[in-house]
């Protein structure tokens, strides 16, 4: 467009309803001023030469067409996203996990990773369960929070999770008959030092409160007389 | 055995069903056989069932169907909140809404608090007892 307008401009041409305007198009012609730009061009509205197209290469007709129509395939470009965070679960919050190795389990949640799965630690001192992530569904949030203001998570994200790849070794014949001498997958000192690192602020934070250590090394179970649907957690 | 909380205006009532569960209500004038007109000082002034209400010790001085504002002096003068909170009536209920409102941490010291208590009790219980077999 030519000349930007400062004002938006109302129409020149208001709907008596839906369809019909209040103008004709004569009037219309008269209104928008073309008469008056006709005549600054000498009774001929004013014509631009169009832009000239980049040339395209010449495109050869295909060697084979295939003998049936086969069907493509409609795109899809949808984009996931990170699973919607129950507003429960804040970083800090306590869970218990409900399902696995750990169930039952008190756990400090930490972050949602980028895939929608918590990011999610014992401390380990405490009661076990290392950096580790874990489905929202499988987790009840309480409303017991821990400060974790000071941890640096950045380091932390799913790749971070991926399992390693294992080069294959041929095996001869002799070795194969042998047992399989697997030795024990060590965890990397690197992970190690990882979980040190987080864990040591977290426990001080949980040192602070009163009965918070014992309470995240004991696990959580149903007992007699206790409702789920009634219970506040 | 005869009856001894009589329903009259003035009687303090709990509700036991409905949108109001739990409240403490005042009859203020009986409509038939069945249904009484109850008011309370953050409630709108209506007709409830004698069925849904479950009458208390408490009763307080007032004309029949009071204006809001002599309903509530009336309740300041007889004192009922305080009344009913320290009857143990009035604390039973208090404690199971405190129960029910416990949070997962809380129930955990709660134990950690019974546990102590009990081995308090236990320990001086296991000196009772052998004085006492220590005396025979």
């Amino acid at each position: 467009m030519a000349a930007e307008r400062k004002t938006p401009i109302k129409t020149r041409n208001p709907d008596l309803i839906r369809g019909v305007g209040k103008y004709s198009r004569s009037k219309m012609y008269h209104k928008r001023g073309l008469w008056a730009i006709k005549a600054k061009n000498g009774g001929v509205f004013p014509r631009h030469e169009p832009n000239p197209k980049p040339t395209t290469a010449v495109e050869k007709p295909p060697k084979f067409y295939p003998a049936d129509d086969v069907k493509k395939p409609l795109l899809n470009k949808r984009k996931t996203k990170p699973t919607k965070l129950r507003a429960s679960i804040t970083p800090g919050t306590v869970l218990i996990l409900l399902a696995g190795r750990f169930m039952g389990k008190r756990v400090v949640f930490l972050k949602q990773l980028s895939s929608g799965l918590l990011l999610v630690t014992g401390p380990f001192k405490i009661n076990g369960v290392p950096l580790r992530r874990v489905n929202q569904s499988y987790v009840i949030a309480t409303s017991t929070k821990i400060d974790i203001s000071g941890v640096n998570l950045d380091k932390f994200d799913d790749k971070y999770f991926a399992k390693e790849v294992e080069n294959k070794k041929k095996k001869t014949e002799g070795e194969f008959f042998e047992a399989e001498k697997e030795d024990k997958k060590k965890l990397p000192e690197d992970k190690k030092e990882d979980q040190k690192a987080v864990d040591a602020f977290l426990i001080k934070s949980i040192d602070g409160v009163p009965e918070l250590k014992a309470y995240l090394a004991a696990r959580f179970s149903l007992k007699s007389g206790m409702k789920p649907h009634e219970l506040v957690f | 055995m005869p009856f001894k909380r009589y329903v009259e205006i003035g009687r303090v009532a709990l509700v036991n069903y409905g949108k109001d569960y739990g409240k403490l209500v005042v009859i203020v004038d009986v409509v038939d056989q069945n249904r009484a007109l109850v008011d309370a000082p953050d409630m709108v002034r209506g007709q409830m069932n004698f069925k849904r209400l479950t009458l208390t010790d408490i009763t307080i001085d007032i004309p029949r169907v009071p204006k809001k504002k002599t309903l509530i002096e009336a309740m300041e003068k007889a004192d009922v909140k305080n009344k009913w909170e320290s009857s143990s009536w009035g604390r039973k209920l208090i404690v199971q809404k405190r129960r029910a409102s416990l949070n997962d941490f809380d129930r955990f010291k709660l134990m950690l608090a019974k546990i102590k208590r009990s081995g308090v009790i236990k320990q001086e219980l296991a000196k009772l007892k052998k004085e006492n077999a220590s005396s025979i």
